[in-house]
C-alpha cells in the first residue's frame, strides 16, 4: 500500500503497511542511516526524528501516522535548521553536529543520532538552555559509552554557537 | 633489497580491475573494492612477515596501513595510524586505513584486553618504520645518495630538506608492492621525535558520525537480502541447558505470508523481504518451550557458588597471612558480592550473512574477524577459509556480546534459504541471551598494625568462567556447552587485588565454580571482574584506614612506595582538592554528601579514582556527582581519546555500581530491556575530570578499561564516607541503600 511521506523536504511514496513503524521504512525504504534501531520499544531513543519538529520514537510510530507531516531525520537536521533561523544557505551540519565533533563527544556514536535530533529539537525550543533543562530534556536518551557530560558540553557549545550566528 | 614472493596477496597491475572471493554486490562492497585499491583479497591471514601485509604506498603520495584491531569507538583507528604516519614521516591526511576483513587484513589477535595500542602499537610501528627505511633506500639510488644524508617530510624525501633534489614516496614504489621481508630491525624514532604521537589528533571516524554517513553493521543491505528474526525463549535459562521447542505452531503466522519458517533442531527464525513482517512474525508465532528450572534465581545466585563444586587455586602467595592476623592492631573480615551485568550494546548486535556453495561472506560487529570466521565456518560445516568475515562496527560492545551468536545465526539461516541474510536481534535477544559479565562473591580478611601499615592480606573469591558455545551453535546443533579455560581475566586478578600496596603477608586463594552447573552465560565484560574485585578489596582496606583513624589517602600513601601508582594517586587527589578526612561524615540530615578514593586497573597500566556522591537517606537514591580518574598508560599515543576513554569509564562505572544487575527466575534471565535493566541516565550523569598521566619514556599499555575498577571503589568508600555504612553488596539501588541504613 503506498504511503506519501515527506521527509528532510521530500515529497515520497512508499510501499508499506500503515501500521509498519517509521523506523523501517527510513531505514529500509529510504536507506537512511540517521535513525537505527535501538529497542523498539520507545526506551532508548536511537530511532528518534523530528516530526513537525517535535521528537518522536520512530521506531513505534506506524508510518500511516506521520503522512502529511514533515519529518527531519539526522541527515536533515541543517536544513531544518537554516530554515528556523532564517539562513540563506543551509550550513553542511548543524551546530549541535560540529559542536559534538569540536567536543569530541562521540565514542561509538551509535545513541548520536537520538542525542543530535532531541538536542536539535531542545535548542530549537530552548536557546540557552541551563545544565538542569539539558539534563531533564535529554533523560530519555541512553548512552551506553557513557558520554553525557560530553554531550552536555556540545549542547551548551551548540548554543553559544547558535547565538553567535543570530548576531 | 632482497625480492621475495608474496604468497597469499597478489598485486594487480595498476588500472587493473579489483576481484572480490565471492560474487556478492551492494554498497557494502562497493566501499570495499575502492578500500582495497589495487590488491586482490585472498582468503588470509596475510603473512604478518611481510613489509606488504602493513603498508601500501600509492601513486598519490599515499599510504593505507593494514590494520588487525577494530574501531569500537575507542579512537584505535585514529592512534594506530598516528603511529603509522609519525614512523613513515606521512601528515595524518596522506594515511588511512581499510575495514578489518579475513581477506584483507592481518590477524593482529582479537581487539579485546585495550590491546589495540599496547600489543598492535608496536607491529604498526615496526612495519612502518622498515617501510620507510625501504622507501629511503629506494630513494638514495634514484637521488645518488647515501641514505643517511635523506630527510623526509610529508612523504618527499630530499637532500636535507632541499626540494630540487626529491622524490615523493609515490614516485618510488607507487601502488608497486615492497616486495620485502618484515624483519623488525629498522630504527625507529625516538619518543623526543614525535611530533604525530602523543598528540591530540581528533578522531577520524567522528564527522561521519554525526552526519548520518557512518555504516553501522545495523545498515549494511545487500541486493535480494531478507530479513530475519531469531525466535527463542524471552530470557535464557542455564547455559548448559540451552532451550527445546516443545511445539511450534507455524500456523499462528499464517496471516503474515511472505514469511518462512527457519527451524534446525531448536534454533528458530523467521525471514522476510519485509523487515516489518518479520518483526511481526517473531512475536506472533507460536512456539512452546522447555527448560528447566535450573537457576538459582538472583536472590540464591551467592549461596549457590559458596556451596560449589569449587576448583581451587593459589593466584599469589607471600609470607604468613594467619600469623600477621594475629598479631594486627585491626582486622576487618567482610563479605562482599557482585552480579552479573551484561554487555547491552545500545544498538542490539546485527550481522549480514551470503553463504553460497562457493563460500560464504559474514559482515559482523565482531571484535576477531578471525575468531568469528572459525565460528561461521564451524556452523556452516566447511572449513575456515571459505568464510569470509568482514567488520562493520556495531554499538559499543565492551566486550564479547551476541556478536558470533548472530553472524552464526546469519550463516545458518543464509544457508537454509539461500539467499543473503540480515539477522537484527531484537532488544529482548539482546539483554536475554548476552554472554554476561560473571558474578563474583569474595571474603576479604586484612589488618594493619598500630602505624596505619597493612601487614595482612587475605582475599578469596569465587566466580565461574566464559562460555565458549553460543547459542545458535547449541540451539542448531546440540553442540555441548563449553567453557573456557581458568586464566587472565576469568581467576582472581593480583594486580587489582593488592599490588600496589607494600604487604608482606598476601595470599590470592581463586574458587572457580562450574559454570555449566544451572549458572548463566558469560565472558568478558570491560574490565573483567575488576569491578567486584576493587569494590570488595578497596572497600575493605579503606576500612582499615578509618579503624586506624587515617585519612584515606594518607593511609594508601603510606601503604605504598611504586611511584607509577604513587603518581596516579597523586594526580588525581590533587586534581579534586582532596583535604584529609579521617571518619565518615555521619550526617544526620536527610540528604548527605560523601568522597572517596580508589585503585585499581585490569591487567596493565594504572589507575586511581576519586568520586564524589550524594545520598538520599529517605529515598535510598545514591547520585555520583563528579567522579575524578587519572591513568598512566604509560606512552599515550593520542591523549584526547584516552581522556575520552577515562570520562566514559567514569560514567560507565557509576552505572555499574549503581544501577546494573541481571535479574533471573530459576528458568529465566528476567533482564529485558531498559526499564528491567536500568542503566545510569543523563539526569544523574557525573561530573567528570579525566588525567592522563603522560609517559613518554614507557611503553603503551591499555587505557580502554584500565580506570573501572578505581572508581567503582572510589563510589562505594565515597557512600561509606556519607553515611558511615558500609555496602557490600551492589548495584547500590534505592531498596538496598534504604534497607542498610534503616
Amino acid at each position: 500500500m503506498a504511503v506519501t511521506l515527506t521527509v528532510n523536504e521530500r515529497r515520497q511514496a512508499v510501499d508499506a503497511a500503515p501500521d509498519t513503524p517509521l523506523l523501517y521504512v527510513l531505514a529500509n525504504d529510504l536507506a537512511l542511516k540517521g535513525p537505527r534501531f535501538g529497542c523498539g520499544l520507545a526506551q532508548c531513543g536511537s530511532c528518534s526524528v523530528l516530526v513537525d519538529g517535535v521528537e518522536t520514537r520512530s521506531c513505534v510510530t506506524p508510518v500511516a501516522r506521520v503522512e502529511g507531516r514533515r519529518v527531519t531525520t539526522l541527515e536533515g537536521l541543517a536544513g531544518y535548521y537554516a530554515k528556523l533561523a532564517k539562513l540563506e544557505q543551509a550550513p553542511a551540519l548543524h551546530p549541535l553536529q560540529q559542536a559534538v565533533i569540536d567536543e569530541q563527544a562521540a565514542q561509538c556514536g551509535y545513541c548520536y543520532n537520538g542525542m543530535i535530533v532531541k538536542g536539535a529539537e531542545l535548542l530549537a525550543r530552548t536557546p540557552k538552555p541551563t545544565d538542569s533543562q539539558i539534563r531533564t530534556a535529554m533523560n530519555g536518551h541512553l548512552c551506553r559509552c557513557g558520554t553525557y557530560p560530553r554531550v552536555l558540553a556540545a549542547i551548551q557549545r551548540a548554543a553559544a554557537m547558535m547565538a553567535e550566528a543570530r548576531r | 633489497m632482497s625480492a621475495l614472493t608474496i604468497p597469499r596477496r597478489e598485486f594487480l597491475k595498476a588500472g587493473g580491475a579489483m576481484v572480490i572471493g565471492f560474487g556478492v554486490g551492494g554498497a557494502a562492497f562497493a566501499e570495499q573494492r575502492t578500500a582495497v585499491t589495487g590488491r586482490v583479497a585472498a582468503p588470509g591471514p596475510p603473512d604478518q612477515k611481510f613489509i606488504d601485509t602493513w603498508i601500501a604506498i600509492h601513486a598519490d603520495n599515499t599510504a593505507t596501513a593494514y590494520i588487525g584491531y577494530a574501531e569500537l569507538g575507542q579512537g584505535a583507528s585514529t592512534a594506530l595510524l598516528q603511529i603509522a604516519a609519525e614512523e613513515l614521516d606521512l601528515d595524518m591526511s596522506q594515511i588511512s586505513s581499510v575495514r578489518l576483513d579475513t581477506h584483507v587484513t592481518p590477524n593482529q589477535g582479537a581487539t579485546v584486553a585495550s590491546a589495540a595500542i599496547e600489543r598492535g602499537g608496536p607491529q604498526i610501528r615496526a612495519a612502518a618504520a622498515e617501510a620507510r627505511q625501504a622507501l629511503l633506500a629506494l630513494a638514495s639510488r634514484r637521488l645518488g645518495v647515501p641514505a643517511d644524508r635523506l630527510t623526509v617530510s610529508h612523504g618527499v624525501v630530499s637532500v636535507g630538506g632541499d626540494g630540487s633534489r626529491s622524490v615523493k614516496y609515490g614516485d618510488l614504489l607507487g601502488d608497486k608492492p615492497f616486495e620485502i621481508a618484515l624483519t623488525g630491525t629498522a630504527p625507529q624514532k625516538a619518543p623526543s621525535q614525535y611530533t604525530i604521537v602523543g598528540t591530540r589528533h581528533p578522531r577520524l571516524d567522528l564527522p561521519d558520525k554525526v552526519s548520518g554517513e557512518y555504516t553501522y553493521v545495523q545498515h549494511v543491505r545487500l541486493p535480494g537480502m531478507l530479513h530475519a528474526r531469531v525466535v527463542r525463549p524471552a530470557g535464557q535459562g542455564a547455559y548448559a541447558d540451552g532451550a527445546r521447542i516443545a511445539s511450534l505452531d507455524e500456523s499462528s503466522i499464517a496471516n503474515i505470508r511472505s514469511v518462512r519458517v527457519v527451524r534446525r533442531r531448536d534454533f528458530l527464525a523467521v525471514v522476510s523481504p519485509n523487515e516489518w513482517d518479520a518483526v511481526r512474525a517473531a512475536k506472533q508465532l507460536k512456539v512452546t518451550w522447555e527448560i528447566p528450572a535450573s537457576l538459582a534465581g538472583t536472590a540464591g545466585l551467592f549461596d549457590q557458588m559458596r556451596s560449589a563444586k569449587t576448583t581451587d587455586s593459589v593466584i599469589a602467595e607471600k609470607g604468613d597471612v594467619a600469623a600477621a592476623l594475629g598479631r594486627a592492631t585491626h582486622v576487618v573480615r567482610a563479605t562482599f558480592r557482585g552480579p552479573y551485568q551484561g554487555h547491552m550494546p545500545f544498538g542490539p548486535n546485527c550481522a549480514v550473512a551470503d553463504v553460497t556453495p562457493a563460500g560464504a561472506t559474514v559482515m559482523c560487529s565482531t571484535q576477531s574477524v578471525y575468531g568469528t570466521r572459525d565460528k561461521v565456518a564451524r556452523v556452516l560445516g566447511v572449513p575456515a577459509v571459505n568464510v569470509r568475515v568482514q567488520y562493520f562496527e556495531g554499538a559499543g560492545t565492551f566486550g564479547r556480546s551476541c556478536y558470533d551468536d548472530a553472524a552464526q545465526a546469519a550463516a545458518i539461516v543464509s544457508k537454509e534459504v539461500g539467499a543473503p541474510v540480515r539477522v537484527q536481534f531484537s532488544r529482548a535477544d539482546e539483554h536475554g541471551w548476552d554472554n554476561f559479565g560473571p558474578a563474583h562473591l569474595a571474603d576479604v580478611k586484612a589488618g594493619v598494625d598500630a602505624d596505619g601499615r597493612i601487614v595482612a592480606y587475605e582475599y578469596d573469591g569465587w566466580q565461574h568462567v566464559w562460555s565458549t558455545t553460543e547459542t545458535s551453535e547449541q540451539l542448531a546443533f546440540g553442540t555441548p556447552a563449553g567453557e573456557s579455560a581458568d586464566g587472565t581475566s576469568r581467576n582472581l586478578n593480583k594486580v587489582t587485588l593488592g599490588s600496589m600496596y607494600d604487604i608482606p603477608n598476601l595470599r590470592l586463594n581463586n574458587h572457580r565454580v562450574p559454570g555449566i552447573d544451572g549458572y548463566l552465560k558469560a565472558s568478558n565484560l570491560r574490565s573483567p571482574l575488576d569491578v567486584s574485585f576493587a569494590f570488595a578489596s578497596e572497600q575493605a582496606l579503606d576500612e582499615l584506614a578509618h579503624m586506624a583513624g587515617l585519612d584515606p589517602l594518607e593511609f594508601r600513601r603510606r601503604n605504598m612506595s611504586d611511584p607509577r601508582w604513587l603518581a596516579v594517586l597523586d594526580a588525581v587527589s590533587k586534581a579534586a582538592r582532596w583535604t584529609p578526612r579521617s571518619a565518615s561524615a555521619r550526617a544526620r540530615s536527610n540528604v548527605v554528601s560523601g568522597r572517596g578514593i580508589g585503585l585499581g586497573t585490569h591487567m596493565t597500566s594504572y589507575g586511581a579514582a576519586i568520586a564524589d556522591v550524594r545520598v538520599d537517606r529517605s529515598t535510598g537514591a545514591v547520585v555520583a556527582t563528579h567522579l575524578y580518574g587519572a591513568i598512566d598508560a604509560g606512552l599515550v599515543v593520542n591523549p584526547a581519546a584516552v581522556e575520552n576513554q577515562i570520562s566514559g569509564q567514569l560514567v560507565q562505572a557509576a552505572s555499574r555500581l549503581l544501577k546494573e544487575e541481571v535479574t533471573f527466575s530459576k528458568t529465566n534471565v528476567t533482564s529485558l530491556d531498559w526499564s528491567s535493566y536500568p542503566i545510569l541516565r543523563f539526569a544523574e550523569t557525573p561530573a567528570v575530570t579525566a588525567i592522563v598521566v603522560q609517559r613518554v619514556d614507557q611503553k603503551s599499555t591499555g587505557a580502554g578499561e584500565e580506570i573501572m575498577a578505581a572508581a567503582s571503589a572510589a563510589i562505594a568508600n565515597a557512600f561509606f564516607d556519607a553515611t558511615g555504612v558500609r555496602l557490600r553488596e551492589y548495584p547500590l539501588t534505592p531498596s538496598r541503600v534504604t534497607a542498610a541504613l534503616a
